[in-house]
């Protein structure tokens, strides 16, 4: 890279100010995505820190927030329970003959009154008074109960364990079905097959990988769902086994191709060195070739996994989201990532729940960082250790 | 058992995984072919949903798909070829530095994409958006809410390692001796790139750039609530618009339309528009590689 | 590339320049109100070609916090506004926001064609969706297991069926959410065995069961004339807020979706009079 190197001392270019802030620029670019990490992972637990705090969680950060932009201090944890909901105070609403407005277009009865004011029928006092009452304050040991009722009427529970189990259902029955198919595929590419078979095949993998999931999801959702039910007979329709073979098909591209990377990076020498001694080609390269690429098709295991247990669109459409904590495979399930899909666009900012979703996004944050983070320096080292030590 | 047997099964087995492969893609591309085309039209691009999303087009999803597109790459591909610049130009492979960008890169490609989209809502809309509005609005709601620059912001993070892994890729393929040569002409280091590198590698950035699009023409979760509407009247005025998108309208009629029987036709044939657009990407990404790699070679 | 940058950029900067030029009234909110709010707008503007109105989705919670930050004049909503959102408004306005019926919406329960079973009463309904019977036999129907489909718990539909035919009981675990009512009804029309909720307007491929109040009185079929009468009991209205009593071109608006042309359009949109 550094040609400056070979250059003599004497021969040295004098120092460029244009070219030095170029080089400034470029860095400072380049360690964007470093940033972003750090952004990501600052924003992401932010809005999530009302959750880890185990009082109220209307604290400083939310009156920050726009759309909450009150002073949260008297606000009681929202969203939790509805004013409108309790029918004493829908009464109130238009419905009761105090509230009857005359100067609305028609005055007959209270129900042809077509707004309800309800402020104009309270005294300020009466305003005062429609706070909603106290909820059982939120702790943190919520978060690890085992029912996921957000929106209960009565405490809501923000258990995550059975959430946990759905992400772990469903990407256990995509590596179930994505791995072996991932990896043997990937061995056939690289070893068995010929030439114009490679050339046909790699391109039909990029296809598979270039499918948005919203389409995989569709998929499950009107074709899979149905043929499988009809083969097995489940009494459920969606359910984590027609959610994971449809993820399965976003994991096997995955697998494939850095299986594909890790089979190629196996020296030639440990292939000819076999089939010097005598052994057939399938012998070299099922005992041989796939051993020494182990590491690398772990590291594709991972990162597999990762993508397995953090994909939404596929799980919203196709697992049936019950939060059920039963390690049934047929049974309908709910993933972290699909609670959050499916369950942020109408929460209220600020809200507990709204923190709970956060939280969940740390939780599959945390979890792909590790991933990759074990693919990334354990993995790589040991496959480095490994092709010098041959 | 004879060997020559378990050595027919053995690559028979391999063989079969990767048949598997093929059929799951012709089955997919086949059943989203024969019911989406039948009810494709040159109305159906053209026109705005009517009848509340139970017939017309979706031309306000291909238009939001376009402008959504656009934007990211507007700002995601100079950000990520900088730094594809920097990985490959500027730094040794082994730097500390590099390292830590490089694991970024990968941490960002790794993270799902809905914690993307939470990422977009806690920072761009509640804290971008929210200081915009308090400094220069009064405290109007005005940008801290979902709208296409946020949730173009958002997809141009998701795709930022798409784009620097496709450029450094190409930039890798330049051969050295231009940078030489450039360099002792007496063009500084940044001359050499501009004028010398970058033009050579051209064809790689387009790649990156397709690959991108492609990747974030798909992808519905980041969007979910970042700035994508359900059914909009209008088409985006600006940055300040939310806008209609062919992956979540995808999503929507299969699971939120009126009429679920009597759209199936809309649903097929907007997932295969998707298809047929990713497909066109993909397939002209593949094709500028392989012959970006086949000039490389030479 | 700079010069094709430029040309790129700025019609987008311009474009955004422009934005919030004209005065309009603005209709922002509930999803499923979208399509009836663009219904309405459109017949209104076709009338009284002086005003114009913009209407956008985006949810029900999104609608009413617009309508909280004086981004939007009117939020529809199909749930009543939430006591969080109240106490806003009351701060910011010292009111607690102006509500108006706009329509009816009739909530049906859903089967499959197959299924024998014709009707249900109320405390069936509510045992069935909360677990307590779980087998068609229990209810009149074959021996088969009873699969539970719900909406999204975000929806105005959901929580009305929790508060009003679960009598504020939770739902079964098992109960699957969907994240549509189109997704209920397509799950239901897939699934002979299978149970949902969701908007009489959306009932196409599925059987519609007749609801008992109570076991001794007769069954009612859900259509215009028993949502209405209020003798289907299953009924939910579909809102509009206001930040305070509405005045002019706003006012004129309302007033007029409240006629006999603005509830007819509702009609056609698949929901009821409100009145």
């Amino acid at each position: 890279m550094d040609t400056r190197k070979e250059i003599p001392e004497g021969l040295r270019r004098r120092f460029r100010p244009s070219d030095w802030i170029a080089a400034q620029i470029i860095r400072l670019v380049a360690v964007t995505s470093l940033i972003m990490i750090f952004l990501i992972m600052l924003f992401v637990v932010r809005e999530a820190a009302p959750v880890l705090k185990t009082q109220s969680h209307h604290g400083a950060e939310l009156s920050k927030s726009s759309t909450s932009s009150e002073s949260g201090e008297e606000s009681t944890p929202a969203g939790v329970e509805s004013y409108g909901e309790t029918p004493a105070v829908q009464e109130t609403y238009g419905e009761d003959p105090a509230s009857k407005d005359t100067s609305a277009a028609t005055t007959a009865a209270v129900q042809d009154d077509p707004y309800g004011t309800p402020g104009g029928s309270m005294s300020a006092d009466e305003i005062e008074n429609t706070k909603v009452e106290e909820v059982p304050p939120f702790t943190f040991s919520n978060l690890f109960s085992t029912s996921w009722s957000p929106v209960s009427s009565q405490a809501p529970s923000f258990g995550i364990w059975p959430l946990i189990m759905g992400s772990l259902k469903v990407t256990f029955v995509s590596l179930l079905f994505a791995a072996p198919i991932g990896i043997l595929a990937a061995l056939y590419t690289t070893t068995f097959a010929p030439k114009w078979t490679r050339d046909f095949l790699k391109p039909i993998i990029e296809i598979l990988a270039g499918i948005p999931t919203v389409v995989l999801g569709f998929f499950s959702l009107m074709i899979l769902a149905s043929l499988l039910q009809n083969i097995f007979g489940m009494d459920y329709r969606l359910n984590a086994l027609v959610g994971g073979i449809g993820l399965s098909f976003t994991v096997i591209p995955i697998i494939f191709t850095l299986s594909d990377d890790a089979i190629n990076a196996v020296p030639k020498y440990l292939t000819e060195g076999s089939l010097a001694l005598g052994a057939t080609k399938w012998e070299t390269n099922f005992l041989v070739v796939l051993p020494a690429a182990i590491p690398g098709i772990f590291a594709a295991l991972l990162l597999g996994l990762g993508r397995a247990f953090g994909e939404t669109m596929i799980v919203l459409m196709a697992t049936g989201n019950a939060a059920m904590l039963d390690p049934v495979l047929t049974n309908p399930v709910r993933t972290l990532s699909a609670s959050i899909g499916a369950e942020m666009a109408e929460v209220v900012v600020g809200d507990l729940h709204y923190s709970v979703l956060f939280f969940l996004g740390v939780v599959l944050f945390a979890f792909s960082f590790a991933l990759n983070a074990i693919a990334e320096f354990y993995i790589r080292a040991r496959m480095m250790k490994r092709f010098k030590g041959i | 058992m004879n060997k020559k047997v378990k050595g027919m099964l053995a690559m028979g087995i391999t063989a079969f995984s990767a048949l598997l492969c093929v059929l799951m893609v012709l089955w997919i591309l086949g059943t989203v072919g024969w019911y989406g085309a039948s009810s494709l039209s040159w109305e159906f691009l053209t026109q705005a949903p009517t009848e509340g999303m139970t017939a017309g087009g979706i031309f306000p999803c291909i238009v939001g798909t376009a402008a959504l597109v656009l934007l990211m790459s507007v700002i995601g591909v100079p950000v990520g070829t900088i730094t594809a610049i920097y990985l490959s130009e500027y730094v040794d492979r082994g730097s500390i530095v590099a390292k830590w960008v490089r694991f970024s890169v990968n941490t960002l490609a790794g993270i799902p994409s809905i914690v993307f989209g939470l990422f977009g809502l806690g920072f761009f809309i509640q804290f971008g958006g929210g200081g915009l509005d308090s400094l220069f609005y009064g405290g109007k709601l005005t940008w801290a809410q979902p709208n296409i620059l946020w949730a173009s912001l958002t997809m141009a993070l998701l795709t930022l390692p798409v784009v620097i892994v496709s450029v450094e890729e190409a930039l890798r393929n330049v051969p050295q001796e231009l940078r030489s040569a450039s360099l002792a002409l007496g063009a500084t280091r940044w001359e050499t790139i501009w004028k010398v590198v970058l033009p050579n590698c051209t064809t790689g950035i387009l790649t990156g750039v397709i690959l991108a699009v492609s990747r974030g023409a798909g992808e519905v979760a980041p969007i979910l609530f970042t700035g994508v509407a359900y059914f909009l009247p209008s088409l985006p005025q600006g940055l300040d618009s939310q806008f209609m998108h062919l992956g979540y309208h995808v999503y929507v009629m299969a699971t939120q339309s009126a009429d679920v029987e009597g759209t199936r036709g809309i649903q097929y044939a907007t997932t295969f528009v998707l298809l047929a657009l990713t497909f066109t990407l993909n397939f002209s990404a593949v094709y500028l590689r392989a012959q970006l790699r086949k000039r490389s070679i030479q | 590339m700079k010069k094709l940058l430029a040309t790129i950029l700025t019609p987008v900067l311009l474009a955004s320049m422009v934005v919030n030029a004209g005065q309009a009234i603005t209709i922002k909110g509930s999803d499923t109100m979208v399509i009836l709010a663009q219904r309405w707008a459109e017949a209104y503007m076709a009338k009284h070609p002086g005003t114009t109105i913009q209407v956008t989705g985006g949810g029900s919670g999104t609608g009413l916090a617009a309508l909280v930050n004086g981004a939007t004049d009117i939020a529809t909503s199909s749930r009543p506004m939430k006591s969080s959102e109240m106490n806003q408004l009351k701060e910011r306005y010292a009111s607690l926001g102006v509500e108006v019926k706009t329509a009816k919406d009739g909530i049906t329960v859903y089967v499959s064609e197959s299924n024998p079973v014709k009707e249900l009463t109320m405390d069936q309904v509510r045992e069935i969706f909360t677990g307590k019977i779980t087998n068609w036999k229990d209810v009149g129907g074959k021996d088969a297991k009873i699969i539970l489909y719900s909406r999204e718990n975000n929806s105005g539909t959901y929580v009305y069926f929790r508060d009003n035919v679960l009598k504020g009981k939770d739902y079964a675990a098992n109960a699957q959410h969907m994240p549509g009512t189109a997704a209920v009804v397509n799950a239901v029309s897939k699934d002979p065995n299978s149970i949902g909720y969701g908007g009489a307007a959306y009932a196409k491929g599925v059987k519609e069961l007749a609801i008992k109040k109570n076991a001794s009185t007769p069954g009612v079929v859900p259509n215009a004339e028993t949502i209405k009468s209020g003798a289907y009991p299953i009924s939910r209205y579909l809102y509009l807020y206001l930040r305070n009593r509405p005045t002019g071109e706003t006012k004129a608006f309302i007033d007029w979706i409240l006629t006999a042309e603005g509830q007819s359009i509702a009609t056609k949109v698949g929901y009821f009079p409100a009145k």
